[in-house]
């Protein structure tokens, strides 16, 4: 497979479920307000910021607006195009790259994303998101669910395929990790208060943030308690969008790239990957609150970012040969 | 009886004028081969047959089957419109085409394989020098240059036109890199769309193995006859305005789409890179012109090309579809001579005739064109896409002086051909069916034999009166079919 076809595979697929994560945490906690009473601008500020901190764009955020409320931040994370992670901005790079690449993906798959793009690019998604934003994001969502499940039902389970798989299983372990980082933050300023009164309708709040309320509460009966709510959405085995969930599958598809048998390693990325999935099966939530969530999350992201970089460097980057020597050297041999 | 007055309605307010319409004889009764289409149109409503088209247009969108139009920071997508009403040839008719472009075909091979290597044809004096040393596209670096079968054109786009006699004739040889041969595979998917249980009994001629037919083309022509050779397809990229039409050739053939940068050339060899490293590649159908394909030979400030590329094609690793230099036999002077070609490599008499070119590099032909500018339909030699081009009776005065002063200072650039008025088809425009004129560009295939899917790409010039069919200046398309009976 061409080296920037692989890469195009990659991004299309990690932009989608980008996407699609940005989407559902926005709509939560635009939900998520109307549960409470009288918001002042502080309280306003404080549900908000974690929201820009787990798209991981406070900076740019504050280039662009005076303030975060309800408004400005789903404008941010929704439509504006200066915000390379809004909604729009993804799914129209996941349609760019799949336009890329249309001759590789099935018609169905780019069917599906160019639909997505006529139906952003209408007035009708205007329309949609001014008689509710729930409508919107739900589209989204279902935009990303229909591409996902057309590309396991329509598209050859090859090296292609794994490309896709290992793009989804980042994105989604990083945005994972993130949304329970920040709000954690927030809602449990110190390890005392671990059993603590908890907010159950933040940290229900996290939960569907994730996707992830019923099968929580198919697991436990009980209400929301926050260190069986961090243990379900790092170390689940079954959750398809556990951090555990998500580096095995990451493990896998890498693996299956190279042929390589799962136990050993043949590049960066299949090393880094193989340790991060050996750590989370040895060790258990107890141990991430005794070295300290916030900084066991960080760690973690760090090193996804890493097997992301090893990924590009081991199969999408080639060095490019400097043009004008390499004319000069072509030329010479006419002579 | 209803049912016909229907469809009398829909053509009620038609005129033919004093064109040669394809559907309609002079007296106003229908041909022949269009009889069976002229019933099942009586079946339908001006509200459904709207249906139908816009469900069409809506599936184009959907399918993105677009082209990018440049006008604003943001390329547009739209699709080429396509008119549901097709265009029919009985199989008598297409089978005399199918000789006269095969014999046309390869005598511009034969011509292609003289003037890059003995020059028979300048030294017998059946043309001048001149015109083939000043032609634009005529490339010296590729003299003497072996091609695997001798074939310089493997696929060729030839427009044909019919006059007010009903007669067809060839307008230009497009023997670089024609496109416009996905639209129609799609406008055909389109019409068994629309017309599902019509389409079985019209007796249409398949159009769907052409795929198939060009990479058997592209692999016969692999170097050294390397059996299960690697093919590509060479794209200027994503931005480029006929990029569906290379993503859709590459998908029904199976072969990889590469841009200019996932090619390298290492020992006289041509590889792509890939995840498990560099790949050779044996041909390349190269939909880019060849002043941008090898930046160490043509262009160097081209971005899309492969240094090394023409090393390793005189190395013989590697083939180009079509080859280097097929361009001087689109040029619109050297055009005036394919028929002496066909004379003089086959010994045949032209099958297809041709318009009368006057040259304006010559005295006397010279002195006509500048006396009858806005009598004349005046081209330059390069251009193609309809741009350069002057169409005499329908130009204002300044149009024609400034053609005659661009005529004065590079006369070589320029030909003049009378108008010819393209024949009419009945074409679907605001709620009724109009007469719009067409043309006809069969894709033509050369390999271990010649083969033309049939029918080709009906072109339409949608604004009225308009003589100009390009997808670039207003015109759309309709499914060709030829009857097999």
């Amino acid at each position: 497979m061409l080296s920037r076809v692989a890469d195009s595979l990659y991004w299309m697929s990690r932009y989608i479920e980008r996407a699609e994560n940005t989407a559902r945490l926005l709509d939560v906690n635009l939900q998520l307000l109307l549960d409470f009473e009288e918001m002042d601008d502080d309280k306003l500020k404080e549900h908000w910021e974690p929201v820009i901190r787990a798209a991981g764009k406070e900076e740019l955020f504050y280039e662009l607006y005076d303030q975060a409320d309800s408004r400005s931040v789903t404008d941010f994370l929704t439509f504006n195009p200066k915000n390379a992670s809004s909604v729009i901005s993804c799914m129209l790079a996941a349609r760019d790259n799949a336009r890329m690449i249309r001759d590789q993906i099935s018609s169905e798959m780019w069917q599906c994303l160019n639909q997505a793009y006529l139906f952003l690019k209408s007035n009708n998604a205007k329309q949609v998101w001014d008689s509710g934003p729930y409508e919107f994001y739900k589209q989204i969502q279902d935009y990303s669910h229909g591409f996902q499940g057309l590309a396991d039902a329509t598209f050859t389970h090859t090296e292609g395929f794994y490309f896709m798989q290992v793009g989804k299983f980042l994105e989604r372990a990083d945005k994972t990790s993130r949304i329970l980082d920040v709000k954690y933050h927030i809602l449990l300023p110190s390890l005392e208060e671990v059993g603590g009164a908890v907010d159950a309708v933040q940290w229900g709040a996290i939960l569907r943030s994730c996707s992830a309320f019923e099968a929580y509460h198919r697991l436990f009966v009980t209400s929301v308690n926050p260190l069986k709510v961090s243990e379900f959405l790092i170390f689940s085995e079954k959750f398809p969008r556990s951090i555990k969930f998500c580096a095995r599958e990451l493990d896998k598809n890498l693996h299956k790239i190279s042929d390589c048998p799962l136990t050993e390693y043949s590049n960066k990325a299949e090393r880094a990957s193989g340790r991060i999935l050996s750590e989370l099966n040895f060790s258990n939530i107890q141990d991430a609150f005794s070295y300290g969530l916030h900084e066991y999350l960080v760690n973690l992201q760090d090193r996804f970012a890493e097997i992301g970089k090893a990924v590009f460097e081991t199969y999408m980057f080639h060095q490019r040969p400097d043009m004008a020597s390499e004319i000069a050297v072509q030329q010479q041999q006419q002579q | 009886m209803l049912q016909n007055l229907k469809s009398q309605e829909f053509f009620e307010n038609y005129e033919t004028g004093s064109f040669f319409d394809e559907m309609f004889e002079p007296d106003g009764s229908v041909r022949q081969h269009y009889q069976a289409i002229f019933q099942r149109m009586s079946g339908l409503t001006t509200d459904s047959y709207e249906q139908k088209r816009q469900a069409v247009d809506l599936s184009f969108l959907r399918q993105g089957i677009t082209f990018t139009v440049y006008n604003d920071n943001e390329g547009t997508e739209k699709i080429f419109p396509f008119d549901l009403m097709p265009r029919i040839i009985p199989n008598t008719e297409w089978r005399l085409l199918e000789r006269g472009l095969t014999q046309r075909v390869t005598a511009l091979n034969l011509f292609l394989k003289d003037i890059y290597n003995e020059q028979r044809i300048i030294k017998e004096g059946v043309i001048p020098a001149s015109y083939i040393l000043s032609g634009k596209h005529f490339r010296r670096e590729f003299m003497g240059v072996q091609i695997p079968h001798d074939l310089y054109i493997h696929i060729c786009g030839t427009d044909l036109i019919r006059d007010d006699k009903g007669d067809y004739l060839v307008l230009e040889d497009n023997a670089r890199s024609p496109s416009g041969v996905s639209y129609l595979l799609e406008n055909r998917q389109a019409m068994k769309r629309a017309f599902p249980y019509f389409f079985p009994k019209a007796g249409v001629r398949p159009v769907e193995n052409y795929p198939e037919e060009l990479l058997k083309t592209l692999q016969y022509i692999a170097p050294n006859g390397k059996e299960n050779p690697v093919c590509v397809l060479l794209t200027p990229g994503h931005f480029n305005s006929a990029y569906f039409e290379h993503c859709f050739l590459a998908r029904q053939m199976g072969i990889e789409i590469v841009e200019g940068s996932d090619l390298v050339v290492r020992d006289f060899k041509v590889y792509m890179r890939t995840t498990q490293g560099l790949q050779q590649v044996d041909v390349i159908y190269r939909r880019i012109d060849d002043d941008f394909l090898d930046p160490s030979v043509f262009r160097s400030d081209s971005m899309l090309g492969v240094p090394g590329l023409v090393n390793a094609l005189r190395a013989g690793n590697v083939n180009i579809s079509n080859a280097i230099g097929t361009g001087i036999s689109d040029d619109k002077l050297i055009y005036a001579f394919v028929p002496k070609m066909i004379r003089f490599y086959m010994s045949e008499e032209p099958i297809l005739g041709q318009v009368e070119t006057y040259f304006a590099s010559e005295e006397k032909d010279f002195k006509y064109i500048m006396e009858n500018v806005e009598k004349l339909v005046v081209k330059a030699t390069n251009e193609a896409g309809g741009y350069g081009m002057l169409i005499g009776p329908k130009a204002t005065t300044k149009e024609v002086e400034e053609f005659r002063e661009m005529v004065k200072a590079d006369p070589r650039g320029f030909i003049a051909q009378p108008p010819i008025m393209l024949s009419r088809h009945p074409t679907w425009c605001d709620g009724s069916f109009e007469g719009r004129h067409v043309d006809l560009r069969p894709y033509i295939l050369c390999g271990k034999k010649t083969t033309i899917v049939p029918g080709g790409l009906t072109r339409v010039a949608l604004t009225k009166g308009s003589l100009v069919v390009n997808s670039s200046q207003g015109g759309g398309s309709k499914d060709t079919w030829v009857l097999y009976s």
